[in-house]
């Protein structure tokens, strides 16, 4: 007794699929606070205020959703062409570090022209890290999820290598960190006076570019090619699609992405590259991108919604004394019912429902004797 | 840098190849079991975050590093079993189901593992086999943690029975033939089920070497890639146990050369030194993979090196 597909069951498993693991996620989680000693309810409803209860809760998601929107294009741009790459965090902590350093090389930089070059040096070298993953996929064979995450290790070392040695800033005693970036060269909030508060530009800067990511695998001849190549690479090389150009741009794209977000932090959170940069924002990253399937435009919504998660994560800290790992918990139910949920995809109204079937049978037949 | 220097390095490192080393030998026989069954468990890292935990939450509770032991193998197991179930699914992929057991392993560990920051639990016995020296260097570099002939008491009995033992074929059978093993009557998920979880069994026992040796302790900070390079090490080993064990002291070596010198005075670039497996392993993947061909001795049924 399965229905035959219709055409909106594919956007509406889009939806449900998704909604429904993050629900899932959610009660499991009430449930493991519940084995801890704390009510479930109260939890989800800090949660949610933690999140969206109010103008300051806003805020502080939407500024914890910015990076999350970039580090995830990092994982969605190289998925979209067929590779499983996550050197989101490895990015980012480069990028800080990229951000940070360039006025150790021009001490002179000053003013708009200033904040474009520093954002892009972090561009750059997160550019560069997630794109040298993907050669030695295309050239080495070398598997790509397991050198991005070596790389990312890589990175954090020669981060912590950098800041706590040749560029540490000798005022900073209890903290290493990097010489404070000039005024001049910071990314202010976006309307100090308003109710966005202390949101900064990068907000800005990553819908945008999900939006031109989004636009270009849809609408643009490359953008297509990509897709090709994601689909099935064979395919895309008998065609004659240059192939390991396509995978290189798209993880250099999606490294740029990462890198930016690093800069972000510096430029425009701490002003500086320490060890709060290495937050795991790359690893948020791959669980937006994931839960947005890799799909650029619904990206947004959802590095909205984890970004709310772990800004209620503090509150939960605060008022029911919960370890600051709770999110992480979070964050794992919902990728381990995220995945599950794929299973479901293009079966999701197909699946028996016993009863509905038997009442179905009971009106063609008639009541049975 | 005098000649005595350069003898206490070599000690430092050569007793570091065995201590840092022994996590590395369980995690990628773990491993190894889990690949000749057909299926990639990159979720190791997580079950070694967790199992380290547990297994120093249960030394802590019980009193008995032993327990602790125990306790670390079947949270490892149990974390694994979850992948294995996953990946049974339709269109569940392996790999994305490994970067998700990384996340919820961490995640498990930092929040139940709160409470143990602060207490010291009791450690895992070391086997003196430095007892005949006199020189405290030599004594402490052979001091060696009781786990370790356990891990090499199972690489053999795995290198033996993975060749030898009917069960060992069905497995290898699993991994490089799902068809052939179907049309031997055996469900292939059933059995990649049943390697995955032992082989998180074995990992968790890297786990307890984390914490209940060396380091010694629980922090959120005790596994920083370990289980992922003891992933790749599997590729570097061609997926014998016994390549694993020579693979595992070459990194726990490559993994004590930065704590070696800063013990030696020497604390100039620490984090790069520390850096140095990663380095490696990444240097040994270039060098053993290639696009043309699947590397030497691997299952064939793994997607992930095709």
């Amino acid at each position: 007794m399965s229905a035959a597909p219709r055409s909106w069951h594919a956007p509406a498993e889009a939806l449900l699929l998704p909604a429904g693991a993050l629900t899932a996620a959610l009660l499991l989680f009430g449930l493991f606070v519940w084995f801890g000693g704390h009510s479930p309810v109260a939890v989800w409803l800090l949660l949610f205020q933690g999140a969206f209860g109010d103008a300051f809760s806003w805020q502080n998601s939407l500024q914890r959703a910015a990076p999350l929107m970039l580090t995830a294009l990092a994982v969605a741009l190289p998925a979209r062409a067929g590779l499983t790459l996550i050197g989101g965090e490895g990015a980012l902590v480069l990028g800080a570090l990229g951000c940070a350093g360039l006025p150790y090389l021009f001490p002179g930089l000053a003013g708009t022209a200033g904040s474009v070059a520093v954002l892009a040096a972090g561009a750059l070298l997160g550019a560069a890290w997630v794109a040298l993953a993907g050669a030695l996929r295309q050239w080495r064979g070398v598997n790509e999820t397991i050198s991005s995450l070596l790389l990312g290790y890589i990175a954090i070392a020669l981060f912590k290598h950098w800041v706590e040695g040749p560029m540490r800033d000798p005022a900073s005693l209890n903290k290493p960190s990097t010489l404070p970036l000039a005024d001049s060269l910071r990314i202010g909030p976006i309307s100090p006076e308003g109710v966005l508060g202390d949101v900064h530009w990068g907000l800005v800067i990553g819908l945008l570019l999900c939006l031109a990511a989004g636009l270009w695998l849809s609408f643009t001849a490359s953008g297509f090619a990509l897709r090709v190549v994601g689909g099935n690479a064979r395919t895309a090389r008998l065609v004659g699609l240059p192939t390991d150009r396509l995978v290189l741009l798209a993880c250099a794209l999606g490294g740029a992405g990462a890198g930016l977000a690093g800069a972000l932090e510096v430029a425009a959170v701490h002003f500086a590259a320490n060890a709060s940069v290495i937050a795991g924002l790359g690893y948020t990253g791959i669980l937006v991108s994931f839960v947005a399937r890799h799909n650029p435009w619904a990206i947004p919504p959802v590095a909205l919604l984890f970004g709310g998660f772990a800004a209620a994560g503090s509150l939960l800290q605060r008022r029911l004394g919960l370890p600051d790992a709770s999110v992480l918990v979070l964050q794992g139910f919902a990728f381990v019912f995220i995945l599950a949920a794929e299973a479901l995809r293009g079966r999701l109204f197909q699946l028996p429902m016993p009863a509905l079937a038997k009442l179905r049978l009971v009106a063609v037949q008639g009541r049975p004797a | 840098m005098t000649l005595d220097m350069v003898q206490d390095l070599l000690l430092a490192i050569l007793g570091g190849a065995v201590r840092v080393g022994t996590p590395f030998l369980f995690v990628s026989l773990g491993e190894c079991l889990t690949e000749k069954s057909g299926r990639i468990n990159l979720g190791l890292e997580g079950v070694l975050v967790f199992s380290a935990m547990a297994g120093f939450g249960g030394a802590y509770l019980s009193g008995s590093p032993w327990l602790g032991v125990l306790l670390a193998g079947c949270s490892g197991a149990a974390l694994a079993l979850l992948h294995g179930l996953l990946c049974s699914l339709n269109r569940v992929s392996d790999i994305a189901t490994g970067i998700a057991l990384m996340l919820l392993g961490a995640g498990l560990a930092f929040y139940l593992g709160k409470p143990l920051i602060q207490p010291q639990a009791p450690q895992i016995p070391s086997i003196a086999l430095g007892a005949w020296s006199a020189s405290p260097g030599v004594q402490s570099a052979l001091a060696i943690n009781a786990l370790f002939p356990v891990g090499v008491a199972l690489a053999a009995l795995l290198a033996w029975g993975l060749a030898h033992t009917r069960w060992g074929l069905v497995v290898r059978m699993a991994g490089d033939s799902s068809d052939a093993a179907k049309a031997l009557g055996y469900s292939v998920n059933g059995v990649r089920i049943a390697a995955t979880t032992a082989g998180g069994f074995i990992a968790g026992l890297g786990g307890a070497s984390l914490s209940l040796y060396y380091p010694g302790s629980w922090n959120e900070g005790l596994s920083s890639g370990q289980g992922l390079i003891a992933v790749a090490l599997v590729i570097f080993a061609r997926w014998s146990p016994w390549r694993c064990l020579g693979a595992a002291l070459l990194f726990g070596g490559a993994g004590a050369i930065g704590p070696a010198l800063q013990s030696v005075g020497i604390s100039g670039g620490y984090y790069l030194f520390n850096a140095v497996p990663y380095a490696l392993t990444l240097a040994i993947l270039v060098a053993t993979c290639s696009t043309r061909r699947a590397v030497k001795g691997a299952p064939m049924e793994l997607g992930v090196l095709k």
